[in-house]
């Protein structure tokens, strides 16, 4: 099994190990078993098919943080022309966490930002493992003002576990940075398409998530926060994050059905990792129709519609206005719109 | 053995109090102070507005407590008060919790949300409440936050929020997350239509709330010795493998390093706010057309 294999992935690799092993040994001896191979091979395409086909959501928290993922530098190079990197929050320090520039997506310039992950230990410690610092979230504001002033939509590529917490953090004001994105993000007169790409965890991610359309990979999760810190604030215990990931509801399916996304992006059978080309094809597709339908619109409504799509978040009801307050059998209040 | 030659005597004689006696003393007459450690009487501490008297340390409020504090008698009109979650994941054990906490605290949730006068100036206001499961922040906190900031909008008048919170509500999930961009997107609108929002970050502050509204404030005010910061200090400690220094996180660390504009003891709070209302109070007619 090779270090990029999935624990759940394992039945699947020892089955294709066996058949290489069959070939090459048979091919030694110049022995034909082509059609034993045929049959091991269907049975390795139906075991692929049992695995992929129906994953639960504690396996997609894994592929989504896949280390041979796309990251964002990935995709914006393989999606844009004239990739520049901007850096710098002009306030403290480039956050090597966050990248931002100006690219051209099919001759149309546009501001991207993203929080990008590194690929061995050496970058993914220069990158602080995709947790970004409050001059991250400073420096993509900054270019996201930029976009504004020039008239540039924006496109923000997700993929964080969360904001770095470290004291360094905190003394600058991690949640300082990351609640201005917030209100900033409202007042932007230009569209905003925010993908999550692997992980959306926490206010991390949502501190470069506010926008007008919100993709998903079909395998990302967006989530409160992520599995394993769900699991030891609910339970006291980060080992059952697997837990917490079937109870959180947090897969792509499930909060385009809550409203929360507008569209899930299928990914390469298996996850974007086994074929980073076709995902970042497959993405620049959803980015354009995106970005087509939001130009279309005037920019009033667009503002409007983003305060709108956020104030109808989440359902309430009404408790009985009469009488005491039920004592442990709460009845379901009445949903409102 | 040896032992029975030092046989255990009991040299005094017990005396504990008749239990009809123990039940005599009302629940709540006497408080030990958490940082110093004096025993206060309850009604001193009333005096002092729940504050020590002899270190300064600020115990915490209820809601209602709070608005009675800072409001003026009789001014509060409450919005909004039978709002309850649809419990959007319908999440293992969850209405039990809140079961437990609406029959503990007679809240139906974290927050209370209204319109009020300081010093006769009208304000909306929303208020946390520490005791309802740890004050933190699902649909109802924040559709009754941003109903008292369309309020504000409404009528142009400020806005004031108190905040405590250990941070998202865990079992509203994504839900609980978003209503950090639901109450951040009412507050761009006041931002828009120069409408003044206060905030007050009281013990504790933390997690989503910090990174959201409890940070946003054009004023951001915190009482002494609140904890306030984005992660929790377990976390941080967890993350680096060291112990946090004490001060760390406190309103005064925060201040120290520019996240807030003042720290304001509980006995000064009122009139600090009315203070800025009535700075606030006119259209900008002093600058001229």
């Amino acid at each position: 099994m090779l270090a990029t294999d999935l624990p759940f992935e394992k039945p699947l690799v020892e089955l294709r190990m066996k058949i290489e092993e069959l070939r090459r040994f048979t091919e030694d001896k110049g022995i034909d078993v082509s059609d034993e191979v045929a049959v091991l091979e269907a049975k390795a395409r139906a075991l692929a098919d049992t695995i992929y086909r129906d994953l639960k959501p504690w396996q997609r928290v894994q592929i989504a943080r896949h280390s041979d993922r796309p990251t964002a530098l990935d995709y914006v190079r393989g999606m844009c022309e004239d990739v520049m990197e901007l850096h710098g929050d002009r306030n403290f320090r480039d956050d090597p966490t966050v990248v931002g520039g100006i690219a051209r997506f099919e001759g149309c310039p546009i501001t991207f930002v993203g929080t990008q992950k590194g690929r061995d230990t050496k970058e993914s410690i220069y990158r602080n493992f995709g947790m970004a610092h409050p001059e991250g979230y400073r420096k993509a504001l900054r270019l996201m003002k930029q976009a504004d002033k020039f008239g540039r939509p924006i496109l923000c590529l997700i993929d964080t576990a969360g904001a770095y917490p470290g004291p360094a953090a905190e003394e600058r004001g991690q949640g300082e940075a990351i609640a201005r994105n917030l209100i900033e993000m409202f007042q932007l007169r230009v569209p905003v398409v925010a993908v999550i790409t692997g992980e959306g965890g926490s206010g991390g991610a949502l501190g470069l998530g506010i926008g007008d359309r919100i993709l998903m990979l079909e395998h990302a999760y967006y989530s409160v926060i992520a599995p394993e810190a769900a699991a030891t604030l609910l339970w006291k215990d980060p080992s059952q994050g697997e837990r917490a990931a079937e109870r959180m509801r947090i897969t792509a399916a499930d909060l385009k059905a809550f409203g929360v996304i507008d569209a899930v992006v299928a990914e390469p059978f298996g996850g974007a990792q086994r074929a980073p080309a076709e995902m970042i094809a497959a993405l620049k597709v959803a980015v354009r129709e995106s970005l087509d339908m939001l130009r279309r619109l005037p920019r009033a409504d667009l503002l409007a519609l983003r305060q709108h799509r956020y104030r109808m978040m989440g359902s309430f009801g009404e408790l009985p206005e009469e009488g005491d307050l039920p004592e442990v059998d709460v009845p379901l209040p009445t949903l409102q719109e | 053995m040896l032992k029975d030659l030092f046989p255990k005597k009991k040299r005094y004689a017990t005396i504990s109090p008749h239990p009809s006696a123990r039940d005599k003393v009302p629940e709540g007459l006497m408080n030990k102070c958490k940082s110093c450690g004096e025993i206060l009487l309850y009604k001193e501490l009333e005096k002092h507005l729940k504050t020590c008297p002899r270190c300064g340390y600020h115990f915490s409020l209820t809601a209602y407590e709070r608005l009675e504090m800072i409001l003026d008698a009789g001014s509060f009109e409450e919005f909004d008060a039978r709002l309850t979650t649809a419990d959007p994941l319908d999440f293992p054990d969850y209405q039990e919790k809140l079961a437990k906490a609406r029959a503990a605290t007679e809240l139906v949730d974290a927050v209370v949300t209204g319109r009020g006068t300081v010093d006769g100036l009208p304000l909306a206001i929303g208020v946390m409440d520490p005791r309802f499961v740890m004050g933190s922040m699902g649909v109802v906190v924040g559709e009754r936050l941003a109903r008292a900031g369309e309020c504000s909008l409404r009528e142009r008048i400020p806005l004031v929020i108190f905040a405590v919170s250990g941070g998202a509500r865990m079992q509203e999930g994504i839900f609980s997350l978003m209503q950090m961009a639901k109450v951040s997107g009412v507050l761009a609108r006041l931002a828009e239509e120069g409408i003044l929002y206060i905030s007050v970050l009281t013990n504790p502050t933390t997690g989503g709330v910090t990174a959201s509204f409890a940070m946003q404030g054009d004023v951001n005010l915190s009482e002494p010795g609140a904890v306030i910061g984005f992660a929790g200090r377990r976390i941080i400690e967890a993350m680096i493998r060291q112990k946090l220094p004490d001060e760390f996180q406190t309103a005064e660390f925060v201040l120290q390093h520019g996240m807030l504009d003042k720290v304001v003891h509980r006995k000064e709070m009122r009139q600090t706010i009315a203070a800025l209302l009535s700075l606030h109070a006119g259209e900008g007619e002093c600058v001229g057309n």
